[in-house]
């Protein structure tokens, strides 16, 4: 008896509490995931299949999300959106990421002027909006998904290296870190089995709100038609062409995708934030 | 104080020369021959090839042409569009005031409903709190353009209440055409500035003086505004810096999804067309604001913690 | 017949929101009359410091609470918030533990000594004449200039020089001092403990003093308080307590301060407090008690008279320590 009771208890603070939205927003992510790497086999259409005929063709039971204004099936280019709105992410992420954290942590271990160089170097480029660098490099090398994913990953380099090197800081001054250092061990050992334990979950938490950030700034760059070129399709690409449509009162080919990039972007923050909120408890 | 913003100054200057030689290097350096791409497409014999090169000093040294520019930047002279064949200086001021009403729009709705919702997000614990949260969390991940279709389809296109697409003219005209578009750019960074504003008067609310006034018989209202949103200024002004300068380059997304002719809009066409000259002078007046909008928080925050003086970082 | 108190705190009972074992003040009964001072001792996690901020009404978050504190005769518990903050105004005031972390930064001195007066609807102008006076009284240089310092820029003791002033600007009747001097350096704590009495008893003011200090206590105190896990073990005054503690955590508690007069060490009460956590089911202090009986385990002694002092111990009339 008490121990069902305990447990339904235990339940409904997990619904309530911060536990369930993480659960969720990993299923969301996992979903994701899952329909841009089985699009070939779940979208009910060609993406690009022309029908004129069908142009701005309501929901349906044939096209559950209508079709564009070339008659093409909204859900069929949705799926395979969420391949290039995934695929961007991931090298700005990545990139961002590994080069963020070899920036911190060599400005951490090397300190000086190498620091200082490193640092101006990060305040220069988070002085830049990511966007305006992604601009930029669209109007030197011309549109397509290479300038603006670049741009990204360059933009999102002080996010990571900042924070690890904030943390690298503080770490490296630490009792056990030095004990290390008076044993004898080369610093690159040190860095990598006792600093980077320590710095890799803040990281991830930072790179996963990133990944939401730069699935957003990519697909604005979409939408402006600097970044994935028809007649791929993308989730931003969509929203600028779905947007004429709007005022003939077809609103589904410019909402839904739009509906897309806002959960994807709040279940990255949502998980995000948890791994921040637990990195948080563990150091309290 | 004076060396404090002698040294600001001087690292303001640093930012947006380097800024400048960044934007106009890779420019340089971009693939193709420039004198090919200012013909836009009509048949370049070697002759008008040339013409165009001695026109745009393409023939000097990356030095001398970036020296030229930059004098020229420094006078009020940006250089000629390829596109519109009018002076950048002329093109940008047409379109700045559209741009500047814009961005003051969506200034004034970021810090007023940030400011509010996150101040009754940290007043009201429990279920405004939570609200607030999802709400927040769901702004801060609605893009601009995103934002700009969910507005049209409800406000212009089903309710008829605003215009979706033009400038407008006169005061109410501009308001009534602007609305949207402020909202649309407002909703990320409004929700940023609720979130952190909602953290830093918790944690002034957490502080020790905060029970200490109240113990001395001040009103709960007064509390909260001498003591905890007073306390709370400092990371909230550092965000509405960066948010309002960053507001800028968000312009050119909403001012292409409403059709607004505003500089963001320039630039985005600018880009489609290889248009540099403009390209370079929008650029960097992005990042002046950004700079001048940082330049002014660091003179703020003296102004706001007595503690951090002139001296910091 | 006893006359009536300044400060009268009856059966004082305060329950955490988060279910902790026992609760942080179990039937705190106390009294401070006109221009008395009283010292409350105990040691940290005693409620010592929950009790002295019960006296502004100031509660643990959804704590629960029973009993009664009644200043000048009325119920600062049972006050409706506007009469309240008039009491906190104009007839209790704290002087807080830590200055640095009570006087918000980002405002001025003048501010913060003013603050209470001008909530209460004192002129700017009237109420700054009256901060520069206070300032000036508590031993702070060039006071009108100090007005429009920031606290960063004053010493620890400094500021609490500050805090005082600011207590007394609404002209209490009774001063709250919570560990006023723990968080100076030695040198000047005798300073301010100097200027706080010198000040109440020019003022009239009557006093509670909660400290971990006996000797600072008795120092400073007509009669004293001992409190150990949310309940007052002892009362005495302060010459009485240090001739004939009656409580054994009252003895041990004298015989863990060092003394220079005396040849033997200080010897410390062994164990440790009672966390909120654990909730004994007889006497408290007993696990600690090298008198412990049998029954001190099983029920819980009441205060109760003892030789004309109060003492909340079974065998009291046994033990006299000294």
């Amino acid at each position: 008896m008490t121990a069902v009771a305990l447990r339904r208890r235990r339940m409904l603070r997990r619904l309530h509490g911060g536990d369930a939205l993480q659960t969720a927003a990993l299923i969301v992510l996992a979903v994701i995931v899952l329909v841009a790497a089985l699009a070939p086999w779940i979208a009910p259409h060609d993406p690009n299949g022309l029908d004129l005929s069908a142009a701005l063709g309501g929901a349906s039971g044939d096209h559950p999300l209508g079709t564009d204004e070339s008659g093409r099936d909204v859900l069929s280019r949705m799926i395979y959106g969420a391949r290039t709105g995934l695929l961007g992410p991931l090298v700005v992420v990545a990139v961002s990421t590994v080069l963020g954290a070899v920036v911190g942590v060599t400005a951490a271990w090397c300190g000086g002027w190498v620091d200082a160089l490193l640092s101006r170097a990060m305040d220069l480029v988070f002085a830049l909006p990511g966007l305006l660098l992604a601009i930029v490099l669209v109007a030197v090398f011309g549109p397509g998904l290479t300038a603006p994913i670049a741009a990204m990953s360059i933009a999102y380099v002080p996010y990571v290296g900042r924070l690890v090197r904030n943390v690298a800081v503080q770490e490296a001054t630490r009792p056990y870190i030095q004990s290390y250092r008076v044993q004898g061990w080369s610093g690159w050992t040190i860095c990598l089995r006792h600093l980077a334990p320590n710095i890799a979950p803040l990281v991830l938490a930072q790179s996963a709100m990133n990944f939401g950030y730069s699935l957003m700034d990519l697909a604005a760059l979409s939408f402006l038609g600097f970044g994935v070129q028809p007649p791929d399709s993308d989730w931003g690409a969509m929203i600028n062409n779905g947007a004429s449509a709007l005022l003939q009162g077809a609103v589904l080919p410019a909402l839904a995708p739009g509906a897309a990039i806002v959960v994807a972007v709040v279940a990255f923050g949502i998980v995000g934030e948890g791994v921040a909120d637990r990195v948080a408890k563990r150091e309290a | 104080m004076a060396l404090f913003l002698l040294k600001r100054l001087a690292g303001m200057v640093a930012t947006l020369f380097a800024t400048a030689l960044a934007v106009f290097g890779s420019i340089y350096l971009a693939p193709g021959d420039p004198a090919v791409f200012l013909m836009k497409g009509r048949p370049a014999t070697p002759e008008t090839l040339a013409a165009i090169r001695a026109q745009y000093h393409l023939n000097d040294p990356f030095a001398v042409q970036f020296g030229k520019w930059l004098g020229g930047v420094l006078t009020g002279d940006f250089g000629r569009s390829v596109q519109f064949r009018q002076d950048v200086g002329g093109l940008i001021a047409a379109r700045l005031p559209t741009t500047l009403w814009l961005v003051a729009y969506a200034a004034l709705l970021i810090l007023v409903a940030g400011l509010a919702v996150g101040a009754v997000a940290a007043l009201r614990r429990g279920v405004a709190d939570r609200i607030v949260l999802v709400g927040t969390g769901v702004a801060t991940a609605t893009p601009a353009f995103v934002a700009a279709i969910g507005l049209i389809t409800v406000f212009s296109v089903k309710l008829h209440w605003f215009p979706a697409f033009g400038n407008g003219t006169g005061f109410g005209g501009r308001i009534t055409h602007l609305t949207l578009p402020a909202v649309a750019l407002a909703l990320t960074f409004a929700g940023l500035l609720a979130r952190v504003t909602r953290s830093s008067m918790l944690e002034a609310l957490a502080r020790e003086h905060v029970e200490v006034a109240r113990s001395r018989g001040v009103p709960g209202a007064t509390v909260v505004r001498r003591h905890v949103l007073r306390n709370s200024l400092g990371p909230i002004s550092t965000v509405t810096g960066t948010v309002v300068a960053g507001l800028l380059v968000s312009t050119s997304i909403v001012e292409t999804a409403f059709g607004l002719s505003g500089v963001g809009q320039l630039l985005v066409s600018s880009v489609t067309v290889k248009d540099f000259p403009v390209v370079q002078a929008v650029s960097l007046l992005v990042v002046f604001a950004f700079v001048l909008a940082n330049l002014l928080v660091d003179l703020v925050q003296p102004l706001i913690d007595p503690r951090v003086k002139g001296a910091a970082r | 017949m006893r006359e009536s108190a300044l400060l009268e705190i009856e059966g004082l009972t305060v329950r955490l929101a988060s279910g902790a074992a026992r609760p942080v003040l179990d039937g705190v009964s106390l009294r401070v009359a006109e221009g008395e001072t009283v010292g409350l001792v105990g040691e940290s996690g005693s409620g010592k410091s929950v009790t002295g901020r019960s006296v502004l009404g100031l509660m643990p978050d959804g704590a629960e609470v029973t009993g009664s504190v009644r200043v000048a005769g009325r119920d600062v518990l049972a006050l409706p918030p506007a009469r309240l903050r008039e009491v906190r105004r104009r007839e209790v005031a704290m002087v807080f533990q830590d200055p640095r972390a009570s006087i918000n930064p980002v405002r001025r001195i003048g501010d913060f000594v003013t603050e209470g007066l001008r909530a209460g609807g004192t002129p700017m102008r009237a109420a700054l004449k009256a901060a520069e006076e206070l300032l000036e009284s508590v031993g702070i240089e060039q006071p009108r200039r100090a007005l429009r310092r920031f606290p960063h820029e004053f010493s620890g003791g400094m500021l609490q020089r500050v805090m005082i002033a600011g207590a007394l600007a609404g002209g209490p009747r009774l001063l709250l001092a919570d560990e006023p001097t723990t968080a100076l350096d030695v040198t000047t704590q005798a300073e301010v403990i100097s200027i706080l009495t010198r000040l109440q008893a020019e003022r009239g003011t009557g006093m509670l003093f909660v400290t971990h200090d006996l000797d600072l206590a008795a120092a400073v105190c007509d009669r004293i308080y001992v409190m150990y896990a949310g309940r007052i073990v002892e009362e005495q005054t302060t010459d009485g307590l240090f001739a004939h503690p009656r409580h054994p955590y009252t003895a041990g508690l004298l015989a863990a301060t060092p003394r220079l007069e005396s040849d033997e060490p200080p010897r410390g009460v062994p164990g440790r407090p009672v966390s909120l956590a654990e909730d004994p089911e007889g006497c408290a202090f007993a696990a600690r008690c090298r008198f412990a009986a049998p029954g001190c385990a099983a029920e819980r002694p009441p205060l109760r008279p003892v030789d004309g002092v109060s003492v909340a111990c079974l065998r009291a009339e046994e033990l006299v320590h000294d």
